[in-house]
């Protein structure tokens, strides 16, 4: 388990971290989001060791991250496997070689037969059979990646802490690279902390997610409860590229369907049940994990604002008006 | 002097050659071996290395800059007391070795620098996420990275050390450059200047051919 308890960081006269405070839970997949600058990487550093905080608490399973006391990081750091945007693969080294990186690090003979087991395993695990001496410039985004998956698994760490892993890959890679980490996370039990600026990320693989904005944590909570409805303006407008686009006449009315509700036929019945006129001007099926979710503005009239609202209402619906 | 009408004209370049190469082959080995460790500080203590220290850096960087805009031709003088310490003669191939090292010495370690510093902060970034010690980290990464930048690095020196080489050879060197001046020029003989000069620029090309293939094979 990792707790971060009201953690404090400046760069000079910059406070990046504004008293941050997350409870991270064994075998679970959370997700950090916010814009860019929001400081999710510079916390991600701070909980591996790589920046030293100003004040407050990181424990990790009890023990203190203490960047002054090397001795006792390197455990740490063992024992949190870190991937990055940019793969950060060494060049001169072929897949095998990234891979087994880590174990010289910490002087484990990588010619013994149990260590060529091992990284033959991740190699498989990844799914890069056919590149074992391949350099990283002979591979893709996504393979790259995958590298850096593996690499990051070869101390057996129970966390992988992400930074941005997906975003320097196109969609179709990203999803594979998602199910791998969500197939790490089932199949080996590993804690993964997803830090990303990527909605669809946070959605696809996370159980809880914290979205930071301007180094707090404004919001934490399960991704479909924070995404589909939020509170926060900070989130709406995270999330929103879409109100520019909207009618500047009448109502618009975002209708949620959540769970049982996707499944009846609201928006049918309200048009034969009111008689009332009104355009579907946006809509949109997110996935959660395994759940679909979906959403879709209305357009109404301002005269038939009330009664659709109630319908709604009474429909069971979750709805708000866009202003 | 009747050298040239005495002994074969290939019997002297031959000489001249070997002479040459031996000035070379010593001045780089020693001056990379030497300018590793200035290079080593300046990468660990930059601003941007693994133990930055402000005063260390900056201080070893202006002695370089200071040394590399020494004269050639000044410090081949300057520097006879030391050679006559160190080789028991000031004069001769093997004393030429001392100003030609001493020179190379700031030149390599600049470009040495330059070298270990392009490795790409990310992958140091890593190698400290998975524990990596700075020592580790300095030769894993930093310098294994390095090879292919670091042969250019010594590609560029051999080159620039044949030159200055040459000039050594004109006080008491020898070598090639020592001949084309003595032969070729002080006395009008033009087949030596051109067979010389020739010479140089094969010795050069099969440097740079030789630096170029091993860097594709090591990166
Ligand atoms: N080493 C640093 N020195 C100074 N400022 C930094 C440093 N690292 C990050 N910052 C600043 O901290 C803020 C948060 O950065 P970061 O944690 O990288 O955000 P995110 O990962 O959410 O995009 C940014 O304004 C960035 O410019
Ligand atoms: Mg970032």
């Amino acid at each position: 388990m990792i707790e971060i308890k009201n953690v404090r960081k400046s760069f000079q006269d910059l406070e990046v971290l504004k008293g941050i405070s997350l409870a991270i839970e064994d075998r679970e997949i959370y997700g950090i989001v916010g814009q860019s600058g929001a400081g999710k990487s510079t916390l991600l550093r701070c909980l591996n060791g790589l920046e030293p905080y100003d004040s407050g608490e990181i424990t990790v399973d009890g023990a203190l991250v203490n960047s002054r006391d090397k001795a006792a990081l390197r455990q740490l750091q063992k024992r949190m496997g870190m991937i990055f945007q940019s793969f950060n693969l060494l060049e001169r080294l072929d897949v095998y070689g990234n891979i087994a990186l880590p174990m010289k690090f910490w002087g484990i003979n990588t010619r013994s037969q149990e260590s060529r087991d091992k990284v033959h395993e991740l190699i498989r695990l990844v799914g890069l059979e056919d590149k074992v001496h391949a350099k990283p410039r002979e591979l893709s985004g996504g393979q790259k990646q995958r590298v850096a998956i593996a690499r990051a698994l070869a101390l057996d760490p129970p966390f992988l802490l992400c930074d941005e892993a997906t975003s320097a890959l196109d969609p179709e890679i990203t999803k594979g690279i998602l199910a791998l980490l969500q197939k790490i996370n089932r199949e080996m039990g590993i804690t993964i902390v997803v830090v990303t600026h990527q909605m669809e990320v946070v959605k696809q693989i996370c159980s809880r997610v914290a979205f930071l904005y301007h180094g707090s944590v404004l919001a934490e909570g399960p991704p479909e409860e924070m995404f589909i409805k939020p509170a926060q303006k900070e989130i709406q407008s995270f999330l929103r590229d879409k109100s520019e686009r909207l009618p500047k006449t009448g109502v618009n009315i975002q209708v949620f369907f959540v769970g049982e509700s996707s499944k009846e036929p609201v928006i049918t019945q309200m048009a034969r049940e009111l008689g009332k006129d009104f355009s579907i001007c946006w809509a949109k099926l997110e996935d959660f994990r395994e759940n679909v979710y979906g959403s879709l503005v209305l357009n109404v009239d301002e005269m038939d604002r009330e009664t659709v609202c109630r319908f709604l209402t009474a429909k069971n619906v979750t709805w708000e008006v866009l202003e | 002097m009747g050298i040239a009408s005495t002994t074969s004209m290939a019997g002297v370049i031959l000489d001249a050659l070997w002479q040459t190469l031996y000035m070379v082959f010593w001045s780089t080995l020693l001056s990379v071996l030497i300018g590793f460790i200035p290079a080593i500080i300046l990468t660990l203590t930059a601003p941007d290395g693994l133990r930055p220290i402000r005063p260390v850096y900056e201080v070893l960087s202006f002695l370089i800059n200071v040394f590399r805009s020494f004269p050639f031709i000044i410090l081949l003088v300057l520097v006879i007391p030391f050679t006559r310490l160190v080789v028991g003669k000031a004069i001769g191939t093997t004393a030429s070795i001392v100003p030609l090292t001493l020179s190379a010495i700031p030149f390599i370690a600049r470009v040495l620098e330059t070298a270990l510093r392009e490795t790409d902060p990310g992958v140091v970034e890593a190698a400290k996420s998975f524990g990596a010690s700075n020592w580790q980290i300095l030769w894993r990464v930093y310098i294994k990275e390095s090879v292919p930048r670091i042969i250019n690095g010594v590609v560029l020196l051999v080159i620039s050390l044949v030159g200055y080489s040459a000039m050594a050879g004109t006080v008491g060197g020898g070598g090639i450059g020592d001949i084309a001046i003595r032969f070729g020029y002080q006395q009008y003989r033009t087949d030596y200047l051109v067979v010389c000069s020739i010479i140089l620029i094969i010795f050069v090309q099969l440097i740079q051919m030789i630096g170029n293939h091993l860097y594709k094979r090591l990166s």
